[in-house]
């Protein structure tokens, strides 16, 4: 299968402008009679959706949530990247392009991200005119802040809230629309299947999850805003609900997902506490602009620490190993999360872990507190004041920056973070690999679409922080507006499609079918348990780092526990009723398969990038070791049952030069 | 740690419902959820029903969690939600009891889950600024004082879980409802259609079965983002002079 | 008119109406406290039955007589009907009753106000009724024209215990009523911001203090008396 990107000729950054004039368009009263699903109200399909029913587009929107305000958008703490250049630091958008091209590892298209920058400035004025409540600074223009991997200033930002405001400017803009009726809005309905009709997507099958009825949509053309698949890994910073199956049905149908292996591991997160644990929670990587990084020196120390007989502050300053700032001086603590990420492991691979678990670093204030108070002392006019006295101004400081954040770590942890360092361990928080998409973000599937996080195409193998938001509301509001008409356009003369034919018709006989399948097994072990099972094989053989023989080992495990969860899982109650154990069943099923296409991928990719490491490419200082002459591609996967497919998309770098990244 | 838990399980949105108790060992450093999580775990196990609770991201945002602990909505600490809720705040053999919201317009769906898309229609009357994608002039051209910024940042940090009404002896959305009008009358974005919202959003409130406010406060109290009942004096001051100013 | 209609029927109107009728009450309180005040004079009895006279033959006062009437019954029965629904739109109450999160008061207004107007009832029909009914004794002070002896009736009934006891009540709910009504009113009426509220919450407070505190003095002070 030759993948053909589409994008369109001419210099990169009159691309997308050329495009948008000259594409194919759907007049208005052709509009009213087109039809669109779009499945997910994140922000990518919350926008998507929205901005589709003010183009005159009869849509109709799913979500599994009693609300679509509930998506895990909604968490994303720290901010959105835009090129607005408001701080006159020399921002522009080519250079938001290069920062997110060379933060990923330069395996993104680069017309997809230029595209991607140039859409960032449109999104903060769509916000602000939509009511979100951006930082101020005190003359009322908008306030930024900067985030990892970057030099300029560019991160807009609402409190530690960014994700919830800019969601909520999302779904009042969804809800104008369903109040006027040009879209349809379907809470608490899964899609659990996407129907094809002479090899074009044109309808799902969805779950009522009130009723536990199978309901059939049709239209001209599917959307998919259905968010990543970081739950594979049981615990993540993902929501509980987070899944694949929206995107894993569309590949049962013929999609292709593509760079799988790409996860992020984000290095700031609360560790595990015990086997009971649920979910892991993100703490803000902007903690780590004052916040060190440290482990004991000696192996010894961290075990007397581990077994609680030594706390942190039993550690003289010279027997911290301030790891970051020793081996990256340059960038020091502010170092990519991929980066940071890893050092953590290697730290803990070490011994030299601080916590019961062994598993966990140090995140340190007390420097932060002092310089900060020392600071306050002179400006306020305290003249030679007690160490008492400046630990207690610069605690204020700190919690005027970070007081919500260190208020949630103790609410979680029961530890006062002011007085003893926050223990912080990586986290699997977001995957960069999804659907295949073209520059038009349509699968290899005609008249199917992928956006946000569920696409695969801006990130490259490590995503930048706070240019997740960023993606989602250009592919939302200013992305598939235009490209679907690209789609659409020559489907004017289609007329409706009745939800009676016989595609329809087979594709609900399949769910029903699986899902009595599952119903049926009747066996003795819980959802969660093979769940939390898949998430352990995966962290191990697939996560942090990886090496081959490790994934084949991780591809077997997952294919016995695939057979042994079809074989002895057992979910109560029954299919035609409201059923969240069976909401879960499905969807760890379809986990189940995605893990192994991740290991696939993982094991094919033989280079280390972005998210990516593979421990037998690395230089000799432990970095991570790309192979640009033969891994200058996107590998998209074509799923099958015993051996799923590889296809190819050659990353043509026309504008960027490949360089090694370096943070030292 | 051991503890007892006396749960409402109703199988249905029109079963009747009744307690169930159940003995579970907890670890102090779970969350209330997880600790559910293990009570469900124990109930599969023995081939039992597992209780039906709603929950998603686990951090306190998503405003998904939605259960009535001892009597307070998302349990005994202020400006916390469910999922926040760690059983630290428990001691070895403590009763529990765990019940849905009750609220009028919130028919419980099955156990501890209920249905509040009541809320989504509230939202849908009015409360958005009808700008469409594209119209848009440059973020900064409109100046808004850091302050006043805050403010409606502070309205607009709802989380839209219901504890609000829940909490309300008379089963209001009033602080809800207010607070989605005072984000947007806060900003100038939100002055053009201020009067119009005010007005339809509580013409829905009322028309989907909430009770009427009457200054109980509890709903602050609860409230996991801590919102204040400033904003309803606010909705009722807009409200009040919206009716004699404007011309329908 | 439709608008206006719709505006006191909905939720926001029909606790303005209760707003608007409290404050009016609670204007009343007050000059009504400062007229019984009268009571406690020793003079027989003298300023306090003209002014009773006066108080229900001005053709002003009486207008606004009818005006109370009217406000005392709308404010009960529009209190009790928002009861009445919201206890029905609350449907289930909770299995555990918490006292964390509201005051007592503003959780039982509905009772505290019945327990008002029953004492309305024995207040009005001891000295209201009986004035009305032409059922006084008359007196004559310097040889003026004779009026009706409210003193008389109201130094005969308070040397009963068990009268002084149901206005202690009543009072006593009169207090907590007013101690979360005062506020309430002005928080329906959107009057409500950082610098002033703590003003207002402190009178309310003061008021619902001192105004039934002070009426209480006077069943008190005629039951020793005696």
């Amino acid at each position: 299968m030759a993948l053909e990107n589409k994008v369109p000729p001419g210099p990169l950054s009159e691309k997308w402008t050329k495009y948008k004039s000259t594409m194919n368009l759907v007049a208005p009263n052709n509009k009213r009679r087109i039809e669109v699903i779009v499945v997910g109200t994140g922000l990518a399909g919350a926008s998507a959706a929205a901005t589709l029913g003010e183009l005159g587009y009869q849509v109709k929107c799913f979500c599994f949530h009693d609300s679509p305000r509930r998506a895990h958008s909604i968490a994303a703490q720290g901010g959105i990247n835009a090129a607005k250049n408001y701080q006159n630091d020399g921002d522009s958008v080519y250079r938001l392009f290069y920062d997110t091209i060379k933060g990923g590892d330069y395996r993104s298209r680069e017309a997809n991200v230029h595209r991607l920058a140039e859409a960032s400035t449109e999104i903060i004025d769509q916000c602000v005119a939509q009511g979100v409540p951006f930082a101020r600074e005190y003359g009322g223009l908008l306030a930024n802040r900067s985030f990892g991997g970057v030099q300029v200033s560019r991160t807009f930002y609402a409190r530690g809230q960014t994700g919830q405001q800019l969601l909520l400017g999302a779904y009042q803009a969804l809800s104008r629309q369903i109040a006027k009726g040009t879209v349809k809005m379907y809470n608490r309905h899964e899609m659990l299947d996407l129907v094809k009709v002479d090899g074009k997507a044109r309808g799902i099958i969805a779950r009522n999850l009130l009723t536990g009825e199978l309901e059939r949509f049709a239209a001209h053309s599917v959307v998919l805003g259905t968010g990543g698949y970081g739950n594979v890994y049981y615990l993540s910073t993902n929501a509980m609900g987070s899944n694949v199956s929206a995107a894993w049905r569309a590949v049962r149908k013929g999609a292709l997902m593509a760079n799988p292996c790409f996860t992020q591991i984000h290095p700031t997160c609360i560790p595990v506490s015990g086997e009971y644990q649920s979910k892991l929670t993100l703490m803000s990587e902007s903690l780590r602009n004052d916040g060190r990084v440290w482990v004991p020196k000696s192996v010894a120390d961290a075990e007397a620490i581990q077994r609680g007989e030594k706390t942190a502050l039993d550690i003289p300053e010279e027997d911290r190993d301030y790891y970051l700032e020793r081996r990256y001086p340059a960038f020091g603590n502010l170092v990519p999360r991929d980066v940071a990420s890893r050092a953590a492991k290697v730290a803990c691979d070490e011994g030299k872990g601080v916590s019961k678990t062994g598993l966990a670093v140090y995140l340190d204030f007390a420097s932060a507190i002092i310089r900060y108070g020392k600071s306050e002392a002179l400006t306020t006019g305290i003249s030679n004041p007690t160490e008492a006295k400046i630990k207690e101004l610069g605690e204020e400081v700190v919690a005027k920056k970070y007081g919500n954040l260190f208020q949630m770590y103790e609410k979680i942890t029961g530890e006062n973070p002011y007085k003893m360092p926050m223990k912080i361990y990586p986290a699997v928080h977001y995957t960069m690999g999804g659907l295949w998409v073209d520059y038009n973000l349509e699968t290899n599937v005609p008249g199917l679409f992928a956006l946000g996080e569920a696409n695969f195409s801006d990130h490259g193998a490590n995503r930048l922080g706070a240019s997740a938001l960023m993606q989602g509301l250009a592919d939302g509001y200013f992305v598939i507006p235009y490209t679907i008409g690209s789609f659409l356009a020559n489907e004017i003369r289609t007329p409706a499609f009745s939800t009676d034919m016989p595609e329809f018709e087979q594709a609900e006989n399949d769910v029903a079918n699986r899902m009595e399948k599952i119903m049926n097994i009747q066996g003795d072990q819980s959802v969660e348990s093979f769940h939390r099972r898949l998430g352990k094989i995966m962290w191990d053989h697939c996560g942090m780092s990886r090496n081959a023989e490790g994934l084949k080992e991780g591809r077997q495990k997952i294919r016995a526990l695939r057979e042994e969860f079809y074989r002895d899982v057992f979910v109560p109650g029954r299919a035609d009723e409201f059923n969240p154990e069976l909401e879960k069943a499905l969807r760890v099923a379809d986990f189940l398969e995605m893990g192994e296409v991740m290991i696939l991928d993982a094991l094919e990719r033989n280079e280390s990038c972005g998210g990516h490491f593979r421990e037998e490419y690395k230089s000799e200082e432990g970095e991570a070791k790309r192979n640009d002459a033969d891994y200058t591609h996107v590998s998209a996967w074509e799923w099958d049952d015993t051996n799923p497919i590889l296809h190819k998309e050659a990353l043509e770098f026309e504008n960027v030069e490949l360089k090694t990244r370096s943070y030292k | 740690m051991k503890l007892h838990l006396k749960i409402w399980r109703q199988k249905t949105s029109t079963a009747t419902g009744s307690y169930e108790t159940h003995t579970v060992e907890a670890d102090e450093h779970m969350s209330f959820l997880e600790m559910l999580d293990v009570l469900n775990e124990q109930l599969i196990s023995e081939k039992k029903d597992p209780v039906a609770f709603e929950h998603d991201c686990r951090e306190g945002i998503c405003g998904a969690c939605s259960m009535v602990i001892d009597g307070r909505p998302h349990g005994p600490q202020n400006g916390t939600t469910t999922c926040q809720l760690h059983m630290r705040a428990y001691k070895e053999n403590d009763t529990i009891t765990i019940e849905p919201f009750r609220v009028g317009a919130f028919p419980v769906v099955k156990d501890l889950v209920v249905e509040r898309s009541s809320f989504d229609r509230i939202i849908q009357a009015g409360g958005y600024v009808s700008v469409n994608t594209g119209q848009a002039q440059d973020a900064n051209a409109t100046p808004i004082e850091g302050g006043i910024a805050a403010e409606a940042f502070d309205a607009a940090t709802c989380i839209g879980c219901g504890a609000c009404a829940a909490a309300c002896p008379n089963g209001s959305a009033m602080l809800f409802t207010s607070a989605k009008v005072n984000h947007l009358a806060k900003l100038p974005q939100g002055q053009v259609e201020h009067k119009k919202r005010v007005q339809s959003m509580v013409a829905q409130m009322d028309k989907e079965g909430f009770g009427f406010c009457s200054n109980v406060k509890a709903c602050e109290v609860e409230c996991p983002k801590e919102i204040s009942t400033e904003n309803i004096a606010a909705l009722n001051r807009a409200y009040i002079s919206s009716m004699f100013t404007t011309s329908d | 008119m439709k608008w206006f209609i719709n505006f006191l029927t909905s939720s926001i109107g029909k606790k303005l109406v209760m707003s608007l009728t409290g404050l009016f009450l609670i204007t009343f309180l007050i000059t009504h406290l400062i007229g019984n005040l009268q009571l406690l004079y020793n003079d027989g009895g003298e300023s306090f039955n003209k002014y009773a006279k006066f108080m229900t033959s001005n053709p002003l006062i009486k207008m606004i007589s009818y005006g109370l009437y009217f406000f005392i019954i709308l404010h009960t029965v529009q209190g009790l009907m928002l009861w009445f629904v919201n206890k029905s739109k609350k449907g289930t109450t909770y299995a555990v009753k918490t006292k964390d999160n509201a005051t007592w008061a503003a959780n039982n207004m509905a009772l505290l106000g019945t327990l008002v107007l029953f004492f309305l009832f024995i207040h009005m029909g001891d000295f209201w009724l009986k004035m009305k009914m032409d059922k006084l004794d008359m007196v004559t002070y310097d040889g003026g024209e004779a009026i009706k002896d409210l003193y008389a009736r109201v130094n005969m009934a308070f040397k009963e215990l068990w009268i002084v006891i149901s206005y202690l009540i009543g009072l006593v709910a009169l207090g907590f009523h007013l101690s979360h009504g005062f506020s309430s009113a002005f928080q329906t009426l959107g009057l409500r911001h950082k610098k002033y509220t703590p003003l207002i919450n402190g009178l309310g407070l003061a008021y619902s203090i001192l105004v039934p505190l002070a009426f209480a003095i006077i069943p008190l002070y005629i039951y020793f008396k005696n």
